[in-house]
């Protein structure tokens, strides 16, 4: 005979500590995968050791900037493309600090293209989770710099003829010194990724490949956000370690997910002090980090 | 003398430019972001040598957004942050002056002003940005500006400036111009004890308490830091007092009325200007920057001419000293405006004199200063 055992409801949700419970519900639309990155990412931050009041998140303008209002962190919801470039005031005023940049395709790589490519550049400590929907969902489903050839939008009425980016290559070429791509069907792999970016130095880069259902899936006829997630399963390809230059989106419908790099390379703040340390008394207080390798599997 | 305040106490012989930074330096500014532009980049070259030597950073940023935007990080995380650009750079900088104005982020922009518009004219002087640094963000919102009219004015009104932004939590705009920034002159910098500082207004209250945005009496909220423990959530969409967005008219309407009267409110206590011989004068020679040194052979040769000639010069250009001109507009028959632009602080001036004096601008399209003669004749024309 099975026991019973007594239950109690309890009150909060055990995540309840890291959301502004008084923001919710939040404005995402129901298939949205902003809802399980978000889950992701605040395991992640749960996880990755670092005292919660060390963590700033820092998003730009879409339905991705909107993360930063949900969390119960110090959040900045800055300016469309901008969440970079204040991180790094945020990040270099306070090196102490903790700082995450969460936004979309359109904010980072578009409107904030050039921060991205200069901040991966100086390998800025910084994390960066770009969540990648190919389109602009805020404004009502426009075309994106990652939205694949042929696909439309309501700017792309006839099919989008411009080449999209293939965002693990831009960071890896930039100088980003861990890039990785999961979907947002992968809670369990990207939240690991999250995590090991979060303590890895310099900057990191975690793409999240998300359905829009409202809008780039409707307008595309992809289903509902279930049979989008489904196809991210049916076409997911995990491998580790394959050249960026390789993973662009669309090549024979597959979806390129993985670790793709994880490399050493001194910080903005390390190359500083090696050249002014000498001569300068700078005070740099240190970010503790943590290099443990986190499962991820798959191989 | 160099102290560890980073003051560097004694005469000095400095441009405009160099003495921007070392009024930072010695408000207390350990950040500055910034991208080359002429014809203020000395500022930023200045600051690249000096700032390791205090403790502090610089970082070239890729653009004149990032500049901004860096400042307002940088200023979150407890830094008093300062950048200087001009021409092109400021109007780049616009967008994100907006930010830091709805976030009440205090921090310092220099802006030594070019010929423009567009790339103009980028190595000769202008005035023309002063209604941009009144106007130049899209939305309502109330901004403080100085003016200064010689390197040791560079130097004090960038002090003055810190502790404005401080005070009043919200971006200060230091309105220089080319040749008031190339201009090499005389610097007294004071002790360092001498030097006010004001902090940052801090909370005094526990997280638990803590409104991002409720005001303390004067209009002015307290700001938490990152890192402090306060989780506080900082947007640049309209918001309420716990810093959340709220898209309402009523919540525009709290917001904005806070905002522009916690400067309105203080005005009086924010303008600052100079004033000689106004009290009887038959004209004033309203002016600013270098227009106001221009103006002061015109100034005497009126004087030998027996025109009884008053000089108001603006310190704090924004918020304008309304009352003051209509004061003074009772008193005198006109007020000459002498300014490297086509009419901007003209206005102002002849709207705060309400009719009772007759406002003459003399106006200077960019690339150079007035010849003091068309100051004269504009003042021999206002007297008349």
């Amino acid at each position: 005979m099975i026991q019973q055992q007594e239950s109690t409801i309890v009150e909060h949700h055990p995540m309840d500590v890291l959301l502004r419970q008084d923001r919710i519900p939040h404005i995402w639309c129901s298939g949205c995968g902003l809802g399980t990155s978000l889950t992701a990412f605040i395991n992640a931050v749960r996880d990755c050791g670092i005292p919660l009041e060390k963590i700033s998140v820092v998003s730009g303008i879409g339905c991705t900037g909107r993360v930063a209002g949900y969390l119960n962190l110090d959040s900045f919801h800055t300016t469309h493309g901008r969440a970079l470039p204040f991180a790094v005031g945020l990040h270099l005023g306070n090196p102490s600090l903790k700082v995450i940049v969460f936004s979309g395709d359109g904010d980072l790589i578009s409107i904030g293209g050039n921060h991205f490519i200069h901040t991966a550049r100086k390998n800025m400590d910084i994390t960066v989770i770009c969540v990648n929907n190919f389109n602009y969902g805020m404004t009502g489903g426009q075309g994106a710099p990652t939205t694949p050839l042929g696909s439309r939008s309501t700017t792309t009425p006839y099919g989008n003829f411009e080449f999209p980016f293939n965002i693990p290559h831009l960071a890896a070429a930039s100088g980003a010194t861990y890039v990785a791509r999961w979907t947002a069907l992968d809670t369990r792999r990207l939240k690991n990724s999250m995590q090991e970016a979060i303590l890895r130095r310099g900057f990191s880069v975690v793409e999240v490949i998300s359905p829009c259902p409202t809008l780039f899936g409707r307008l595309n006829r992809l289903g509902t956000g279930l049979d989008m997630m489904k196809s991210y399963q049916e076409n997911s390809v995990i491998r580790h370690g394959a050249d960026p230059a390789s993973v662009a989106m669309g090549k024979d419908g597959k979806i390129i997910v993985g670790k793709f790099v994880d490399i050493e390379r001194p910080t903005y703040l390390d190359m500083m002090k090696q050249a002014l340390g000498g001569r300068f008394n700078i005070p740099i207080p240190e970010r503790s980090v943590d290099k443990t390798e986190i499962p991820m599997d798959g191989e | 003398m160099e102290t560890e305040s980073g003051v560097l106490t004694g005469e000095h012989f400095l441009s405009g430019n160099e003495a921007f930074g070392e009024g930072a330096l010695a408000a207390g500014c350990r950040f500055f972001a910034g991208y080359p532009i002429t014809p203020s980049t000395e500022v930023a070259e200045h600051m690249a040598e000096r700032l390791p030597q205090v403790g502090g950073i610089f970082i070239q940023m890729e653009d004149e957004l990032a500049s901004m935007n860096a400042l307002l990080g940088a200023a979150w995380a407890g830094q008093k942050a300062m950048t200087a650009t001009s021409g092109p750079g400021f109007s780049l900088m616009m967008e994100n002056l907006g930010l830091g104005v709805v976030t009440e982020t205090p921090c310092v922009i220099v802006n030594v002003q070019r010929g423009g518009p567009s790339t103009g004219l980028p190595t000769l002087v202008g005035q023309a940005d002063m209604m941009q640094a009144k106007w130049g963000s899209h939305g309502p919102y109330e901004i403080i500006a100085l003016s200064p009219s010689s390197p040791q004015e560079c130097f004090d009104f960038t002090v003055k400036a810190f502790n404005l932004a401080e005070q009043y939590r919200t971006p200060v705009l230091v309105m220089g111009d080319e040749v008031v920034g190339h201009m090499t002159e005389r610097v007294v910098i004071p002790p360092a004890d001498k030097i006010e500082r004001t902090p940052r207004r801090t909370p005094r209250v526990p997280p638990e308490k803590y409104l991002p945005y409720e005001p303390d009496p004067d209009g002015v909220p307290q700001m938490a830091l990152a890192g402090q423990g306060y989780k506080m959530h900082i947007t640049g969409l309209t918001h309420d007092r716990r810093g959340y967005p709220v898209i309402s008219e009523e919540a525009q309407a709290d917001m904005i009325g806070r905002l522009v009267e916690k400067i309105r409110k203080n005005r009086e206590k924010i303008t600052e200007y100079e004033e000689e011989s106004c009290e009887d004068a038959d004209v004033i020679v309203c002016s600013y920057g270098i227009s106001a040194r221009t103006s002061q052979l015109a100034i005497e040769n009126a004087r030998a001419e027996g025109i009884k000639v008053g000089v108001f010069r603006l310190i704090v250009v924004w918020p304008f000293p309304e009352s003051k001109i209509d004061e003074l507009a009772g008193k005198t028959k006109g007020f000459v405006v002498p300014e490297i632009n086509c009419g901007q602080i003209s206005l102002e001036v002849e709207r705060c004199a309400h009719g009772k004096a007759k406002t003459i601008l003399v106006p200077h399209a960019g690339g150079g200063t007035h010849n003091p003669d068309n100051i004269l004749e504009a003042i021999r024309r206002a007297a008349a």
